[in-house]
């Protein structure tokens, strides 16, 4: 089956390369290894070998913050200049022409992520931060913990009715942040055209409490 | 009241734009602070483009392999600067937020204390590093991150901040460590 560069790239972006828990990442899928699409894959070549070295950054640690989860790690994807570089322009080449007005991070480490795509797109940056760091007026929304609930505040006045947000967390696991952060968004009257995220915990099945929100991410892990 | 580093250059004319889009919050976090909020100056895309600038400017071509942001303000500028000048970005965090392997500082508060903790293995001996915060204040947090980088073996080349307050002296608390700041505020 000859697959066009266009479909190819769909299917690039929705099943994104998987990081198993331990060892290289594996982000072949089957069909890349026949031969009658090696030319159309030879187009995205380029985002291959990006992802590749993404999620060969990415470090994995056991056992935190408790046993029995394991933690995908950031901070060594930010020690790779290159690395940061290619994450940073996949998002940037996503969303440069979509007209999106504001990027919200999700504190802390969308802080790390949302205002290089800000200031490459020309979007305003607006942080969603844990209670009482903003100061002056907030609007709040609460999300499910794993046990109990946290709390998500934005600055009155920095969003707009009518704006196109973007929303940027280092991470997608239950979905609950991504969920407050676009109600809060939502709630201002923006439009949250996508929820982009480095890394996706597919298992846990955050996508589903998007209500229906597009969640674009470069890497999924177990 | 914005100025830039020294009374004998001219200030650069990106300045007088930055700071107009910082906003004084008073009495946060408590009756009588008032407070410098640079949410506003990220609002202002072409006043965030011109801070980062700035401060990539000055640092391209000082061959830093390094900017250390500190939670969590440092961590909107940090990683701009880092990314234009092709160092490593390491996120100086409150205790048990990063996973693995860390080192900790501590530093004195109004009333009692706090920690900052770098990742083991983040810097090398002989990295060049940049230390960045929003603000500059008593100089206790930036202190204690400098500590943190050369307990490592790096060698903080200089640290960068958005504003300082002048009258609270926090430049005196970094052993002599040059400060890079953008604005003034009394």
């Amino acid at each position: 089956m000859q697959l066009s560069c266009s479909t190819l790239r769909q299917f690039f972006f929705l099943r994104p390369p998987r990081l198993p828990s331990s060892s290289p990442p594996l982000f072949l899928t089957p069909r890349r290894r026949l031969p009658s699409v090696v030319r159309a894959m030879a187009s995205v070549g380029s985002d291959d070998r990006r992802l590749s070295r993404i999620a060969s950054t990415i470090r994995v640690i056991h056992d935190f913050p408790k046993p029995g989860i394991k933690f995908q790690d950031i901070t060594t994807l930010l020690l790779d200049p290159e690395a940061f570089r290619h994450t940073i322009d996949m998002f940037v080449e996503r969303y440069k022409d979509k007209k999106i007005s504001v990027v919200a991070g999700v504190e802390a480490r969308g802080f790390i992520f949302g205002p290089p795509i800000s200031l490459a797109i020309g979007a305003k940056f607006v942080p969603l931060r844990k209670p009482k760091k903003l100061p002056g007026e907030v609007i709040a929304e609460e999300y499910s913990l794993e046990y109990g609930t946290g709390i998500m505040e934005m600055h009155v006045g920095a969003v707009h009715p009518g704006e196109r947000a973007l929303v940027i967390d280092d991470l997608v696991a239950t979905g609950g942040t991504l969920a407050a952060a676009i109600r809060l968004l939502e709630r201002v009257g923006a439009e949250v055209v996508e929820c982009a995220c480095v890394i996706e915990l597919p298992e846990l099945k955050g996508r589903e409490r998007l209500n229906g929100k597009p969640v674009f991410v470069l890497i999924e892990a177990d | 009241m914005a100025c830039g580093n020294g009374k004998e250059q001219e200030q650069d004319p990106r300045i007088d734009g930055i700071a107009a889009s910082i906003r004084v919050v008073p009495d946060f976090p408590k009756k009588g602070i008032m407070f410098q909020d640079i949410t506003t100056l990220l609002l202002n895309p072409k006043a965030f483009k011109n801070t980062v600038d700035l401060f990539v400017e000055r640092y391209l071509g000082k061959d830093i392999t390094v900017v250390a942001g500190i939670e969590a303000r440092g961590f909107i500028f940090g990683p701009p600067i880092a990314l234009a000048i092709g160092a490593k970005f390491i996120p100086l965090r409150k205790p048990r937020k990063l996973p693995g392997e860390v080192i900790s500082e501590k530093y004195d508060l109004e009333y009692g204390s706090d920690c900052l903790e770098m990742h083991v293995g983040a810097v090398q001996p002989g990295d060049r590093a940049l230390v960045v915060d929003d603000l500059i204040a008593t100089g206790g947090t930036l202190c204690a991150a400098i500590n943190l980088l050369e307990r490592a073996g790096a060698e903080v080349v200089e640290c960068a901040c958005v504003i300082e307050l002048p009258e609270l002296k926090g430049r005196e608390k970094l052993n002599g460590k040059p400060l890079y700041i953008l604005i003034k505020s009394s």
